[in-house]
């Protein structure tokens, strides 16, 4: 049957916004449907006669499936559908890897696995039909250790062996020595994205085997293609729309409900929306890779590194995701904005049984960055030296080589960001202790302290993050633009599968056009898999790619208008402009109008556009032109703690960051902000906690994220120097600021508390302890 | 949603100004009713365990997490949700801030924040940074950082004053 959803999410980018060039910052065209509540999410869409999909999970962290009886679900009243590994026609699905099934095949491999699914006409009856599918497992050894993930003798996830990657960097003198030498262990816990809008769709059948899927997600097109490979369909016949997207962070990057909605579609020919719950969403998504650290720094007495070694291991859970390449950016960015001329950097990526781990915004270079930035402090402290100095004086420059030996070839302003932070105004001192506001100290409204016990410490930062994918990723985006008369006006539309996550794309988009152009209307199409692929919406690349895209498919329609008006006005193209509603000579005299030169016809352009190539790096020496761009930030934090109970506030979290170019000043600010606080959310609160391969708080009441009396005021300093290489020399945003800002709050604990503070996240009993 | 056989009992209540009239199941919550019966889905549901805010809707002008709150006891009061904030093809004072201020990304978070806000400003028309902060603890943003929050309530705060809006 067909059936037509009533909700879909073709209204949040249907709507057409006015002025706005780059460098403004217009307001988001999807602003007013999210404030009068109308912008449809994942959660949100509706359709006649859909039923409800469900998922069973496995309870086992490492178990043989030795049957499986779906007969009291089945026959359950109101149940359409229950679905096992044995329905499913086609293979495996993942990112990088294609090692994970649809639902678990003979054996679950960590907590939280899908087994089966349920389709009912209520949520609830399929929950309880779920509960009645009688799953018969005998557990199995487990290992959920990095480490011991690469004994001999570890229980083997996948039975072919569990290093899922070693990237090995070997740069300069083998054998370095320097005469001052520090080094340490630090352990990162494992972070959640912990978006808002939890995982949700509707997959809606057709009358000819195929599918319409309205989806959340980061990345239509890998998705489809995911889909295809387990459903054993082609591409026309797996059609992807993108739904509201509740907040993503990296943790949408990976399929949830995608095939399990599918499946049950296509089993039930009803449309079946899915949604998880907050506890099923801890299960159903990939977090960030807790990381164990060892760094070793040389130095000279004066101060500048001579050599490092590092040894980082992530901890990539049941099945690969992108551990793979964020095993690449902890090796390959892990030493942090540095000139090293001696290196040996050893970053594995390790299957265990503990909860698959994958994107997460800052992508391997957040958890090297505690390391490599507390190590600096450490070399500072040792040499008696400023802690922000010490940076300065090791920090890139322009022209440097990084250490698989890549030329940094635009801005890196190391020193400078540094001094901006430096240079900004602290905040006040806390007044004696019958002046100051008792709510203003840790532990806020509880009033644990008064003052006594409570000591501040300011801490500094400074990263560097690759924009873009990677070791010779095929990196491209698609854009097509439409310019037509509509209504006597110009009317742009322009149409990318780039997934708008909340992050302001969509204006972007429009901001580009309107540049281009010269035009004010802008339309954003839905995005959808109906034109190519725009890749994902992470390693902070949209505006720098998908805005590539749109520009090249701008300066195409333009070329065609041009033409067009040249055979009309017998003048040469390079000789007019197209300005909005009007073709002008180079002199400056209005020739035409776009409406006689257009008529009723409108030019349409569609341009796949890719950004320079990147290389895999050497497989023996890590040396190679792995990255695209870089972009930095710096941060600054001052925490007072209550070294009596272990509490932290933060009082100040400062930053400056090279941007390139602020496309949406107002937005970079966003995601600056944004970014800061979940860097810092790592550093004080965030984790899940899991023992045994179990995860133990899948809750926000258990899993805790900053709050609005959490954060701190923060001083911006925002940079645009331009790359040189980079359409209208962008710089990626979105991530640095959550690398950078977790550093610096850890370092400003260790600065008021004395202590050595090797984990994140820092909690009450690390500080009071010992 | 209420099905055939389930307990439950008519709810009669005030939705954004309409009366409405419905069966609902008696373990149906405030949010499900909204969303699923009435089909306002401008009420989000993230944590359902009262903690992120996302759900927040006004009960007699008070604010309720919807995602707790059961359907069955909103019988005889009135229930204000974010559908109900602007005026035609006029956005609230609140909205419009929140839009000129950046005070969404993903949106997720909008509409319990803005519940929440109005409640705020309906007690407070003139809050401090810090009264606004207290009040709007229990709401997550995982986007902005909160910042461009606090400055579209206190944004709105003044045009309200200023306009005399209520």
């Amino acid at each position: 049957m067909t059936s037509t959803p009533t909700k879909v999410p073709a209204a949040p980018s249907d709507t057409a916004s006015l002025r706005g060039r780059i460098g403004d910052s217009p307001l988001r065209p999807d602003g007013t449907l999210k404030v009068q509540g109308e912008f449809a999410f994942g959660s949100d869409l509706w359709a006649d006669e859909m039923i409800w999909g469900v998922t069973l999970r496995s309870p086992h962290v490492h178990a043989r499936i030795v049957s499986i009886d779906v007969g009291p679900a089945l026959a359950t009243s109101g149940v359409y559908a229950v679905l096992t590994a044995e329905d499913v026609p086609g293979g495996n699905v993942g990112l990088e890897h294609a090692d994970q099934p649809v639902l678990a095949t003979g054996v679950v491999r960590y907590h939280g696995e899908p087994v089966a699914l349920v389709a009912a006409d209520h949520p609830e009856i399929a929950r309880q039909a779920a509960k009645k599918i009688r799953v018969v497992y005998e557990e199995l050894p487990a290992v959920t250790d990095g480490r011991r993930a690469l004994e001999p003798d570890a229980p083997q996830v996948h039975g072919s062996g569990n290093l899922l990657r070693h990237l090995k960097i070997r740069r300069g003198d083998p054998d370095p020595v320097a005469p001052l030498v520090v080094s340490l262990d630090f352990e990162v816990g494992m972070q959640d994205q912990a978006f808002l809008g939890p995982e949700s769709g509707l997959a809606v059948p057709d009358d000819a085997g195929g599918i319409d899927l309205y989806v959340a997600t980061q990345w239509l097109h890998a998705d489809q293609r995911q889909i295809c490979q387990a459903l054993g369909l082609p591409p026309e016949k797996v059609r992807l729309t993108l739904a509201g997207v509740g907040g993503a962070f990296g943790g949408r990057e990976d399929l949830s409900i995608h095939v399990h909605a599918c499946l049950l579609a296509l089993r039930t020919g009803k449309p079946i929306k899915m949604v998880y719950n907050r506890e099923e969403s801890f299960f159903g998504h990939v977090h960030r890779h807790p990381a164990s650290l060892r760094y070793e720094f040389g130095a000279g007495h004066d101060g500048l590194l001579h050599y490092a070694k590092a040894e980082l291991l992530f901890d990539g859970g049941a099945y690969a995701s992108s551990t793979a390449a964020v095993v690449g950016n902890g090796g390959t960015l892990g030493l942090g904005p540095y000139n090293i001329p001696n290196v040996q950097v050893d970053s594995y990526g390790v299957y265990t049984n503990n909860p698959p781990c994958g994107a997460m915004r800052g992508f391997g270079c957040v958890q090297a960055a505690f390391a490599h930035e507390a190590l600096m402090d450490e070399l500072a402290d040792r040499l008696a030296m400023s802690r922000v100095a010490i940076r300065q004086l090791n920090g890139m420059r322009e022209g440097d080589r990084n250490i698989t030996g890549q030329l940094i070839d635009s801005a890196a302003p190391v020193a400078e960001l540094l001094q901006l932070v430096q240079d900004m105004p602290l905040p006040a001192e806390r007044l004696s202790e019958d002046e100051f506001d008792l709510l203003s100290l840790p532990g806020g409204v509880s009033n644990t302290t008064h003052g006594e016990g409570v000591v501040r410490g300011i801490g500094y930062a400074v990263t560097y993050k690759n924009v873009g994918f990677s070791e010779g990723f095929d990196d491209y985006s698609t854009a097509r633009v439409r310019l037509e008369i509509t209504a006597d006006e110009p009317t742009v539309t322009v149409h990318t599968a780039a997934a708008e996550v909340g992050q302001g794309l969509i204006t972007v988009e429009q901001q580009i056009c309107r540049t281009e152009l010269g035009v004010q209307r802008v339309v954003v199409h839905p995005r959808d898999t109906q034109v190519g692929s725009a890749g994902s919406t992470s390693a902070s690349r949209q505006t720098y790619v998908t805005g590539g895209a749109v520009k090249a498919a701008c300066e195409a329609v333009r070329a065609k208008v041009l033409e067009r008006a040249s055979t009309m006005l017998d003048i040469e193209p390079s000789e007019l402009v197209l300005d909005g509603a009007r073709i002008v000579s180079i002199t400056g005299a209005v020739v035409a109008s776009l409406q006689d030169v257009l008529g009723t016809d409108a030019v349409d352009e569609t341009v796949k556009w890719s950004h320079r190539p990147t290389y895999p790096v050497d497989p023996e020496t890590g040396q190679g032109d792995a990255h695209v761009q870089y972009a930095f930030s710096a941060h600054r934090a001052v925490v007072d703690v209550d070294t009596e109970l272990g509490l932290v506030k933060v009082v100040a979290l400062d930053t400056a960051q090279d941007v390139g170019k602020a496309i949406n000043p107002d937005a970079v600010v966003g995601q600056i902000q944004g970014g800061s606080a979940q860097g810092m959310g790592l550093a004080l609160m965030e984790e899940i906690i899991v023992t045994g391969g179990r995860v133990l708080n899948p809750s926000f009441t258990d899993y805790l994220i900053p709050t609005i009396l959490d954060m701190p005021p923060m001083r911006i300093k925002v940079l645009e120097y331009a790359d040189p290489h980079a359409p209208y020399g962008v710089r990626g945003v979105g991530e640095p600021p959550t690398i950078s800002s977790g550093p610096a709050v850890a370092a400003a604990i260790r600065q008021a508390t004395g202590k050595a503070l090797r984990r994140v996240p820092i909690r009450p009993e690390h500080i009071t302890e010992g | 949603m209420a099905d055939g056989g389930e307990l439950g009992r008519t709810v009669r209540a005030n939705v954004n100004g309409t009366e409405v009239s419905r069966y609902v199941a008696n373990r149906s919550t405030l949010a499900q009713f909204l969303r699923d019966d009435l089909g306002l889905t401008g009420t989000k549901v993230s944590c359902e365990l009262q903690v992120c805010g996302v759900c927040s809707v006004l009960v007699d002008g008070s604010p309720v997490s919807a995602c707790t709150y059961l359907a069955v006891d909103i019988d005889g009061h009135q229930v204000e949700t974010v559908e109900g904030l602007a005026d035609g093809d006029t956005l609230h004072p609140l909205q419009q801030a929140f839009v000129e201020e950046f005070a969404l990304q993903c949106g997720f978070c909008t509409p319990g924040f803005l519940m929440m806000s109005v409640a705020l400003l309906r007690r407070n028309p003139d809050p401090s940074e810090e009264d606004v902060k207290e009040y709007l603890d229990g709401n997550i943003c995982r986007c902005t950082g909160y910042r461009p929050i606090v400055e579209a309530v206190q944004l709105a705060a003044t045009r309200m004053r200023e306009d005399g809006h209520v």
